[in-house]
């Protein structure tokens, strides 16, 4: 029997299931379960995340300003945005100001994470959904070496090079152990690309594994170590300088110009190296237009990098902001985190017990209380799921909407939001893709189109980078190094009760931590970050969420070999280990694929 | 050629917010409370990083690691596995909440052609990995000292120095902020009695 949802897809889950579990290359723990008709087409999607979320839990009661450095070690891939978005939460709690400095400061820091989390993303957890490594063998070294002539004028593209490089792949795949790469559907016909193409991927993926530790050296020179790099509330904990030789951690114009340095190679890297292997692989793509689900209906963004100071409204914030419903691209909403009507999570589908679950608690009003139970359809047992029942509770993440619809957030969300705003910086590479690959406007809704958005988004990110380091130099020239505002910094001069909202847009999407400070102590804290929105289970109404969306319709080649499934949940970048907690009470091991 | 002094990286991997998933950084930071290395011993705390650590280890000629594993083992026993071994043990089921195990961190070290000369796993038996914001339990807890003995035994039999520190000595602290080990732990049981 077809179900129609609200927000307009056609689900039939009469037709074999096939579970995904887990769901590898991704940070955390995750599961499909798909429903495919006779022609192995997905006609019906469920996601869940089987671990529970609690930092809320470990936060009461401590210092704000310590706050950061507990919500950077929820996961290990977007660390400093977590950081981030609690020291603004305090500082928008307690009118704590920060000077022009940090913020230029903060932006180099949140731009160096989005380009190295897209960069890392792209080639060591998704290209390999693309990219058949074992096919790279039987490339001809010479042929490929006139394929990546004819894209890019990157220097590292000899025939000896990747000659070079198939040798010690060939060594690598002989030994037996493949490594980072033995979750792959090797030979699948759901690969396209010529061997060619799959060698000079995986010269790349070797090229952006040994570049990613440079990016990660703006984190050391300004937040002082790398990993788990310091923040501060009401600045940047670096001081400045600038005539300062080898000062311990001051930032003096050595290190300005070092970071300087970094940041042209990464432009050079994204310019010559990232973006002429999104338009080779989409070349060879571009009939695969599946996996757009919610992203030509609602998509969300909140918005960051602020221009200036403390200036957190649309005007002053370069990353787009605003809610696009029903794919009507012609009216862009605002956002409001603190309007109670907005934002608000659902657990009808979830494993938490609200008073009444018909109705969404806004964050700062959030209820974080586990309640396990298995919907009457579901096979298997508690500590044994064999397969889910949707009409029941079947994930650990809560179900967030606005103004109570499903949204899509990530770097295809914010592209679509800057696209709609028609501001040239976004709309104008977005069009040259679409024109130099042949597609409408329309494929930009499409698992391609995440993974493109990825990429423009890494190459803007780059260029922003250098705006706000030139930004911070001439400042610094004018005679300004203050990096951080003190006067607020002692819990004596805060109001006794006050509550505040931080908002950035990690690399996966808009995250936002919500907090309540009472007697200089943390009273609550909710986090609602990205792979909640994008994995969110249905709500009470029955709408499905992004990552549901986005596999439905999609034709299988092999239904045991679930890459097309992979591909799509991959482009969305999931991170897991923020979003929800561990399985399971016993916390089993589940099988890989099975087809019901 | 003057003999080049060999780099040495003792890294630390977990979750300090998963119960015994933070044995491993537990263990750095303990070390780095208790002895002292000379500069070509890098200590790190690499918390859940995953691939990101991938330079750190292509960098480094002998590599330590502290890391809760479950080797079916009796909670809090501790267990030295050395180089060859150590993939085989690294890519163990539930391995911890980083999807990237530290096994594919070292196919990518080693396919980069930076692969340690020498390695040791020095792992422990959790009790409880699933216990999200609660403590190290004791049985983990317990055996840190006896794991940075055997830490200690491996640096010097690779003719590594490592000295205890003085007693007294003010050390800058690995994790700051609240989270260093004594006041985490602090918070976390007081906040688990009270709720």
């Amino acid at each position: 029997m077809t179900i129609q949802t609200p927000n307009g897809f056609n689900l039939d889950n009469s037709g074999k299931r096939i579970v995904v579990d887990p769901v590898t290359r991704i940070e955390g723990h995750m599961r499909v379960e798909v429903n495919v008709d006779e022609n192995n087409v997905i006609r019906n999607a469920v996601s869940t995340g089987t671990m529970w979320r609690g930092i809320e839990v470990i936060l009461k009661n401590r210092d704000p300003r310590d706050a950061w450095a507990f919500t950077e070690r929820i996961c290990g891939v977007c660390t400093g945005t977590h950081a981030l978005t609690s020291v603004r939460a305090v500082e928008n709690a307690l009118g704590i100001l920060i000077p022009e400095n940090a913020n230029s400061i903060r932006n180099l820091m949140q731009l160096a994470l989005q380009v190295h989390d897209h960069v890392v993303h792209f080639y060591h957890l998704h290209a390999l959904d693309w990219v058949d490594v074992v096919s790279a063998l039987s490339a001809d070294p010479k042929a490929t070496s006139a394929l990546a002539q004819s894209v890019s004028d990157w220097p590292l593209s000899s025939p000896g090079y990747f000659k070079d490089i198939q040798g010690r792949l060939k060594k690598f795949v002989e030994s037996g152990q493949l490594g980072p790469f033995k979750n792959g559907y090797w030979g699948s016909k759901a690969y396209k690309l010529p061997p060619e193409a799959n060698l000079m991927a995986v010269a790349h993926y070797l090229e952006a594994l040994d570049f990613q530790k440079e990016i990660v050296k703006i984190h050391t020179i300004f937040g002082g170590k790398n990993p788990h790099p310091n923040w501060l509330v009401g600045g940047v904990p670096c001081p400045i300088n600038v005539d300062g030789v080898g000062g311990v951690g001051a930032i003096n114009m050595e290190r300005l110009n070092y970071v300087t340095s970094i940041i042209d190679q990464l432009i050079e890297f994204n310019d010559k190296v990232y973006i002429p292997d999104i338009m080779a692989i989409g070349s060879f793509y571009k009939d695969w237009l599946y996996g757009g689900g919610l992203s030509g209906k609602n998509v969300l963004a909140y918005g960051d990098v602020p221009e200036h100071a403390n200036d957190y409204s649309e005007a002053s914030l370069k990353l787009p902001r605003g809610a696009i419903i029903n794919g009507n691209l012609n009216e862009i909403f605002p956002v409001d985190h603190t309007d109670p009507e907005q934002i608000q999570e659902y657990v009808t589908h979830s494993w938490y017990k609200y008073p009444d679950e018909s109705k969404g608690l806004h964050p700062w009003d959030g209820v974080t209380e586990p309640h396990y139970e298995l919907g009457p359809k579901a096979k298997g047992t508690k500590t044994n799921i064999e397969q889910l029942d949707e009409d029941g509770k079947y994930s650990w993440i809560k179900a967030p909407r606005w103004r109570g619809h499903a949204m899509e957030v990530g770097p295809l969300a914010r592209w679509i939001v800057g696209y709609a705003q028609g501001k040239a910086e976004f709309k104008e590479p977005v069009d040259k893709v679409l024109k130099d690959l042949g597609l409408p406007t329309a494929a930009l809704f499409s698992t391609l189109g995440r993974t493109a958005a990825r990429a423009l988004e890494s190459q803007w990110a780059g260029y922003q980078m250098r705006h706000f380091q030139n930004k911070l130099i001439a400042n610094i020239k004018n005679g300004d190094s203050a990096t951080a505002f003190v006067d607020k910094w002692k819990p004596e001069t805060w109001p006794k009760e006050v509550k505040g909202v931080g908002f950035t847009e990690a690399p996966r999407g808009a995250l936002a931590h919500w907090i309540k400070i009472k007697d200089g102590k943390i009273d609550n804290y909710q986090c609602v970050v990205p792979t909640t929105w994008n994995g969110s289970p249905r709500d009470p109404k029955g709408n499905i969420g992004a990552f549901e969306a986005s596999l439905m319709d999609t034709p299988m080649a092999d239904p045991t070999q679930p890459l097309e499934i992979l591909r799509t949940i991959h482009s969305f970048d999931p991170c897991l280990a923020c979003s929800t907690h561990v399985m399971s009470p016993d916390g089993q091991e589940m099988a890989k694929v099975q087809v019901r | 050629m003057a003999e080049r002094k060999p780099k040495v990286l003792v890294l630390g991997i977990g979750n300090i917010l998963w119960a015994d998933e933070g044995f491993g950084v537990r263990a750095v930071e303990a070390f780095h409370q208790a002895y002292k290395v000379a500069d070509n011993v890098t200590i790190l705390d690499g918390g859940t990083q995953g691939l990101y650590l991938v330079h750190y280890v292509t960098e480094a000629d002998y590599l330590i690691v502290f890391d809760a594993i479950d080797y079916g083992l009796v909670p809090g026993t501790l267990k030295l596995v050395r180089d060859d071994e150590v993939p085989k043990f690294t890519g163990a089921k539930k391995m911890s909440l980083h999807q990237t195990g530290f096994q594919e961190v070292l196919s990518a070290a080693d396919l980069m052609g930076g692969y340690p000369e020498r390695l040791a796993l020095i792992g422990c038996q959790p009790v409880d990995l699933e216990d999200w914001g609660g403590p190290v339990t004791e049985p983990v807890r317990a055996v840190i000292p006896q794991a940075l003995t055997v830490a200690v035994d491996v640096l010097r039999e690779w003719g590594i120095g490592v000295e205890p520190r003085a007693p007294g000595e003010a050390v800058p602290p690995l994790l700051e902020n609240d989270i260093d080990f004594e006041r985490y732990e602090r918070r976390a049981e007081s906040a688990s009695l009270s709720a």
